[in-house]
């Protein structure tokens, strides 16, 4: 009995040292696609910037613009909003930013209030900066400047 | 009892006044400068090197208060680490550099110390009640100061303003010609804004109105 399940632990043990062995050589010969080896950590990422003082154009008639400035710089909590610093009425003016649309007042019912809704409160679900990258995959999206009125 | 030990007491008073009071005969008037000179540089040296050690990150971290609030807002703000690698610590900002407003602000620093030992703001829910009052204090500080720490390091006149983004180079160039000063603008850089901070930045500003025109 002793014998046999000693027999078994060994020809377990040496299957294991196979395996390992054989996937060891295996790993080496993997062709990774990318630029570093498989058995190596990644490379880091390129650092990239927020592209300042670009106008972007907007890709679709329903899009919130996309931000020509840095954004993570300004609080945006329950304290304080510091993007409404500049682009809420009256600072707008001063500041010579885009004032925010009456449709950041609205609440769910459609209802004007007076200060900016909770469900536009968080500036940076809806507007965000562009770095300049290039996109890794082809973006084969198309502008929906096709459905106009004036046809 | 007692009055023996006063009236001992005031003997030696008496003494030791009239030794202090009396010209010497021992010591010459050069050997008593020299030991008078050396005696005020030892205490001078002392009484900065102090001074300088309370002036340190170092030392304002100590306090368990600035560096669980204030000091982990500021971490990675532009402040703390840039491309140039330059700092501006708590000191730079918060205590003035000319001796004299450096030693008004040291005695003022002693109430904070009594604070301290109060606990005001040992917990981050005291600190943030706390926190509107005492961004108001810095705000008006730097306003009548015309913002002088921030200028110890920027200077209005050598802003290259052609390499700054357009947004700062529009605001900039009026602000020069309106006499406003760092402040009015650039609240909330090195830590976060306290609620409310915006009406409370309106009301400054009309409680002061803006600083002369230069
Ligand atoms: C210091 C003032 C200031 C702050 C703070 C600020 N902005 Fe701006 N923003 C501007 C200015 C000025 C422009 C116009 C820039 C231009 O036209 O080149 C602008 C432009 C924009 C635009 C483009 C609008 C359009 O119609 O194209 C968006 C969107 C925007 N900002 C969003 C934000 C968000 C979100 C925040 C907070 C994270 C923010 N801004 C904080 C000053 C500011
Ligand atoms: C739910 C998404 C959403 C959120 C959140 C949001 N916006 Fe917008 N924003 C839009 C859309 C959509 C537009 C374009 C249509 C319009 O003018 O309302 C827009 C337009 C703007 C414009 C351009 C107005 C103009 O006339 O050129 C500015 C500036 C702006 N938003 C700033 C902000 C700021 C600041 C906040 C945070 C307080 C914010 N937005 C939050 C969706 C959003
Ligand atoms: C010890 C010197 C020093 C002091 C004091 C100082 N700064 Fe700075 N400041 C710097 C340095 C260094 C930079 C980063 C420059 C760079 O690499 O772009 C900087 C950057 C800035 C920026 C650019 C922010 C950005 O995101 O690009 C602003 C705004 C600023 N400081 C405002 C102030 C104000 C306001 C004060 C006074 C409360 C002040 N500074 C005090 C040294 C200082
Ligand atoms: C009238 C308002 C105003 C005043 C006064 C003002 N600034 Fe600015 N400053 C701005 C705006 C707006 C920006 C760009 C937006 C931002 O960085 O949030 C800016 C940006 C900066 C920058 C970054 C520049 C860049 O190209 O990235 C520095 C540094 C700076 N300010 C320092 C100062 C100093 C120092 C003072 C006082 C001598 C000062 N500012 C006074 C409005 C002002
Ligand atoms: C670039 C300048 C600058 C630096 C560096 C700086 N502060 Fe401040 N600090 C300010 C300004 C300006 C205020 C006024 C409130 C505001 O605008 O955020 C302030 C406010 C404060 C307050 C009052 C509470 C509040 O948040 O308003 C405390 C406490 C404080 N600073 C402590 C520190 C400590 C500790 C450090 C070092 C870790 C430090 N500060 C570094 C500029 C600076």
């Amino acid at each position: 009995m002793k014998t046999k399940i000693k027999a078994i632990a060994l020809a377990l043990a040496l299957a294991l040292g196979f395996g390992v062995l054989g996937s060891a050589v295996v790993a080496s010969e993997v062709k990774s696609l990318r630029p570093t080896e498989a058995s190596q950590p990644d490379a880091p990422p390129a650092i990239y910037k927020v592209m300042e003082g670009t106008k972007h154009d907007r890709a679709y008639r329903q899009q919130p613009p996309l931000v020509p400035h840095q954004t993570d710089k300004y609080e945006i909590d329950l304290k304080v909003n510091q993007c409404l610093r500049c682009h809420e009425w009256p600072y707008s003016d001063q500041e010579k930013a885009p004032k925010i649309s009456d449709l950041h007042y609205l609440d769910r019912n459609g209802v004007r209030q007076d200060t900016v809704n909770g469900n536009r409160y968080f500036c940076k679900q809806c507007h965000v900066p562009q770095a300049e990258a290039k996109p890794l995959v082809e973006n084969k999206f198309q502008p929906a400047t096709l459905n106009t009125n004036l046809r | 009892m007692s009055n023996d030990n006063s009236a001992e007491g005031k003997g030696l008073l008496r003494g030791l006044w009239a030794t202090l009071s009396k010209p010497t005969s021992k010591w010459s008037l050069g050997a008593l400068l020299v030991v008078g000179f050396v005696g005020g540089v030892v205490f001078w040296g002392g009484f900065n090197t102090v001074l300088e050690l309370t002036n340190t990150e170092t030392f304002c971290l100590s306090c368990h208060e600035m560096e669980q609030n204030v000091y982990r807002e500021y971490r990675g703000t532009i402040h703390d680490s840039n491309r140039s690698g330059v700092r501006a610590t708590c000191p730079d900002c918060h205590v003035p550099r000319p001796w004299i407003y450096k030693i008004q602000r040291k005695i003022q620093a002693s109430n904070e110390v009594w604070h301290k030992l109060l606990g005001t703001i040992d917990t981050r829910e005291k600190f943030e009640a706390k926190r509107l009052e005492l961004a108001k204090h810095e705000w008006a500080r730097m306003k009548e100061t015309d913002s002088r720490e921030c200028r110890n390091c920027h200077n209005f006149s050598a802003f290259d303003l052609t390499r700054q983004q357009a947004r700062a180079r529009n605001r900039h160039a009026e602000a020069e010609q309106q006499g406003k000063t760092c402040i009015d603008c650039h609240k909330g850089i090195a830590h976060q804004l306290p609620a409310g901070a915006f009406k409370a930045e309106r009301e400054l500003n009309e409680s002061l109105g803006s600083p002369p025109k230069p």
